[in-house]
């Protein structure tokens, strides 16, 4: 057992963890942080995704006592870093993903904001490929996956100012789902 | 929930406290480097060590450089992400930088170096499972183990070398610098192997791996990878192919070469492709412009499918990763000569997506 000093979403802590442990295991077991999912605990699936240095890596294959000094940042973090940057509630993906549904059991979220926040932060104008190719490392096993790249193409667009264009086979886009309208008819509105 | 077995862990912060720590340690000792291999592999209980020594605080073993006599040589504590994003990697060596840009997903290539690419123990079905999983088969030669479960009566293990830039590696001629406590040694990535799925790497105990140097390539060097996967992203190959293509200024083939992998414990070499390919002539307009059918009707297009041809009779995927071997089987002249039409192009990577 030793002690790790870690900075986790802005906070410098002191853990007492033993070497063998995970970060994964050190952020679940030992600070409570349980937003971090532990799915396969191999490195398949992505739900433990976390950002070291704002980059996503997978805390169940990441030593805790290797990422000493470094910025962790767990879907925990994700508000409060919006809202110390001036913004109001949720982080813009954190929103989307609430307001178009990206989700079924919620497992995959955590993992899946935070690699589409990576993304977005180092590339606030991705292509439909970039986004997917950023999200594959993350799996989904309850939505289908296309009300997570809507999400994410939500967050795009309103952090550019554009509506998104509504999908040929939608009745609105999420975005305005309230407003149900000439898409009634089936036809493409935008 | 899958636990590492207890461990203490070393993070040296230069190469030789990093070999002294080994040395001392002995084979209870381990490296890890982005430990996307190592980990699994203890979670798994493939090996048990009592010392994990981290190389993640050294610095001088990250890094791409071009040294002044031209070769290439890349830390082994380099990124794959970073090694795949390299302007000077996807330049000089595409192939490199292609098969890194495959391996895994996002977040495993950014945790993941080359060097602990390059080193990537041999995987198999029966092998990358619980200890529990394991068990119920009365484990195999690899560990804990008396048979083997891919070759009936097999006396070796035929685990697969399964890392994606051997293969564009061995095409580029590249070598390793390593060292350890008998001092520093160079050896050609050719020569490292061995065909032994248990360990198939000619690498000493407390032995570093400090950087992958690639030799100087000429003018009219091109390369590509062609990957076969279920997924298109996260899994390892099921077949891992590198095409290499060096055109003279008379736009002839000066030499060729096609690395294969994910078949036994070592990538294999065709035989005979550079001898095929050699002095056929490059229609740079017919490239660009020709689909693949008619291209293949040109003098590069029947080269490259007798290559396709020979690919097909040496290489022999097994029943040792997932996949249907048949299949895979089927896939050998398939994607080589989808590589080899890429690297003439200039284009790749060659993947299902
Ligand atoms: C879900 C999943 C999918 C994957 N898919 C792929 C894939 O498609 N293709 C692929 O090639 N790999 C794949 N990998 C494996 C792995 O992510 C990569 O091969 C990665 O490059 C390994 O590098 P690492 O730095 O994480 O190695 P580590 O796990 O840290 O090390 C690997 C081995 O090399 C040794 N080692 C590492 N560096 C050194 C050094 N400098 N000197 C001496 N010894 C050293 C370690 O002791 C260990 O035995 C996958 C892994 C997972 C979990
Ligand atoms: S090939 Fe697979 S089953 Fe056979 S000994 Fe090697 S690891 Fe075990
Ligand atoms: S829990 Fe880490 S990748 Fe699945
Ligand atoms: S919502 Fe259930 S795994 Fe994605």
């Amino acid at each position: 057992m030793g002690v790790l000093h870690l900075k986790i979403n802005g906070d410098d802590l002191e853990v007492a963890a033993p070497g063998h442990w995970t970060l994964l295991e050190v952020l679940r077991y030992r600070l409570g942080l349980t937003g971090s999912k532990q799915g396969c605990d191999k490195g398949d699936c992505g739900a433990c995704t976390v950002l070291l240095d704002g980059k996503p890596v997978l805390a169940c294959l990441t030593l805790a006592a290797t990422v000493q000094g470094r910025h962790v940042t767990t879907i925990e973090g994700l508000l409060p870093a919006h809202v110390a940057a001036g913004g109001k509630g949720a982080d813009p993906v954190q929103d989307a993903f609430d307001r178009c549904g990206a989700l079924q059991c919620g497992f995959c979220q955590s993992g899946m904001m935070l690699s589409a926040r990576a993304l977005l932060n180092r590339n606030p104008q991705p292509s439909d490929a970039e986004i997917k190719d950023a999200l594959s490392g993350n799996l989904c096993r309850c939505t289908g996956y296309t009300q997570i790249l809507q999400a994410v193409e939500l967050a795009i667009c309103e952090a550019a100012g554009r509506t998104p264009t509504p999908r040929s086979w939608e009745r609105a886009s999420c975005a305005d789902s309230g407003a149900a309208s000439a898409s009634d008819s089936g036809e493409r509105s935008a | 929930m899958l636990r590492l077995p207890k461990f203490e862990v070393a993070t040296p912060k230069s190469v030789g406290e990093a070999i002294a720590l080994l040395a001392e340690a002995g084979p209870s000792a381990v490296v890890l480097a982005g430990g996307t291999d190592l980990l699994p592999n203890l979670k798994h209980e493939l090996a048990t060590p009592e010392l994990v020594v981290s190389l993640g605080a050294i610095r001088e073993l990250a890094g791409i450089r071009l040294a002044d006599d031209g070769t290439l040589a890349i830390g082994a504590m380099t990124t794959l992400e970073t090694v795949a994003s390299s302007e000077l990697v996807r330049a000089r060596a595409p192939a490199l930088a292609q098969a890194a840009s495959l391996v895994a997903g996002p977040q495993l290539r950014t945790m993941g170096t080359l060097g602990g690419n390059v080193l990537l123990d041999t995987r198999c079905q029966w092998i990358n499972q619980s200890y529990f999983w394991r068990s119920a088969l009365g484990f195999c030669l690899k560990k804990d183990g008396t048979k083997c479960h891919v070759v009936e009566g097999g006396k070796k293990c035929v685990a697969a070398a399964s890392n994606d830039t051997a293969p564009a590696l061995m095409t580029l001629g590249a070598s390793l610098a390593l060292e350890g406590p008998s001092g520093k040694r160079s050896v050609a990535l050719d020569d490292f192997w061995v065909a032994d799925g248990i360990y198939n790497k000619k690498l000493a105990h407390a032995e570093l791996l400090v950087e992958v140097r690639i030799p100087p390539l000429p003018q009219g060097h091109r390369g590509a990878y062609g990957k076969l996967r279920e997924r298109a992203s996260i899994d390892f190959p099921l077949l891992g192919i590198a095409a290499r293509l060096d055109v003279g200024t008379d736009q002839r083939v000066a030499h060729a070469d096609v690395v294969v992998t994910a078949l036994a414990a070592q990538p294999r070499r065709v035989k005979l492709v550079a001898e095929t390919l050699r002095g056929v002539p490059i229609d740079e307009h017919e490239l660009a412009h020709a689909e693949n059918a008619t291209l293949e009707t040109s003098a590069f297009g029947r080269a490259v499918r007798s290559i396709a041809e020979l690919a097909e009779k040496q290489c022999h995927p097994l029943p040792n990763v997932p996949g249907d071997a048949d299949w895979r089987q089927a896939m050998v002249p398939v994607f080589v000569r989808r590589t080899l039409l890429a690297a003439a192009r200039r284009a790749g990577p060659v993947h299902a997506d």
